[in-house]
């Protein structure tokens, strides 16, 4: 019988266990009801951000998407409208991240990439809301809503990776 | 990548960041928010626009539906329905409407009263 391996390099591992993390984050988040659906801390993306400024943007979209992937399959969301909304607002959030970390760092630190990826966070996932779930102009009642939940726990995530990574 | 993690509180570009959404924040809640007052009402009975009325005037207006007729005041930008023939009265409880989009039906005399704008607003009865 054959062995299959796969060679893997110390940062692999060191990503996997990242990426487990931010799954554990992710599923425990899921526990909490929203008054909203969609509402929700994303204490996940703090995770993300830190892969970012360690690691580079390549390993936090492989860590993000990763999440979103393995999250929705422990959760049962495979391939339904959570994981549609989850992967877009992901993908949403790792352009904004990708463009922001071009921002001089002398002025902005992770906070500021934590609230524009929150923003856009939101954004992709209205956008799928009302192209395809809702395809209904009622659905901007919302966007004020989604915006304040995004600067607020865009700001806070961005607090608590700061810390986290002065340890 | 060095001057991140050094950092330990929020930088000058950072609170640029916060004001700015927070500005972004505030104009979204006041442009999608708050309802224009209104300026026209559009009655319907059954599935037929009975008519619109000019909000800004006082009048009193008689419709005529399957239980007998219903009687709608509107005065100076608002309106109400006054008197009902139908069994509930919810329609004359709720009371007068002024805001763009507020919707007042009376269900068992198939009559609506629809409050409309400069700019038509989500429209809650196709919702």
């Amino acid at each position: 019988m054959n062995k299959i391996s796969i060679k893997t390099s110390k940062e692999d591992h060191h990503i996997a266990k990242l990426t487990a993390v931010a799954i554990g984050l992710h599923v425990l988040e899921a526990l909490f009801p929203s008054p909203l659906p969609g509402v929700k801390p994303g204490l996940a993306n703090i995770i993300t951000l830190y892969v970012l400024i360690q690691y580079g943007v390549n390993t936090a979209a492989w860590v993000s998407i990763l999440r979103v992937f393995a999250s929705s399959l422990l959760l049962g969301h495979f391939l339904s409208p959570a994981f549609v909304l989850s992967l877009s607002g992901a993908l949403f959030s790792l352009a904004a991240l990708w463009l922001a970390q071009h921002l001089p760092r002398q002025y902005f630190s992770v906070i500021t990439l934590s609230i524009l990826a929150a923003f856009a966070h939101i954004a992709g996932q209205l956008l799928i809301v009302r192209l395809w779930l809702i395809p209904h102009v009622g659905v901007s009642y919302l966007i004020p809503i989604f915006a304040l939940a995004a600067l607020v726990f865009g700001f806070v995530n961005g607090v608590i990776c700061l810390r986290l990574m002065q340890k | 990548m060095i001057n991140f993690k050094r950092a330990s509180k929020p930088l000058l570009g950072d609170w640029f960041v916060i004001i700015a959404s927070l500005m972004v924040t505030i104009y979204l809640f006041q442009t999608l928010w708050t309802s224009a007052p209104a300026s026209q009402l559009q009655i319907r009975q059954a599935d037929k626009i009975m008519g619109t009325y000019d909000l800004n005037q006082t009048r009193e207006l008689q419709i005529h539906g399957p239980l007998g007729d219903s009687h709608i005041s509107i005065h100076q930008g608002r309106v109400r329905f006054k008197q009902s023939p139908c069994t509930n009265q919810y329609c004359v409880h709720q009371g007068w409407l002024e805001r763009a989009g507020q919707v007042a039906i009376c269900l068992p005399n198939q009559i609506s009263l629809q409050l409309i704008g400069e700019k038509k607003p989500y429209d809650s009865l196709n919702y």
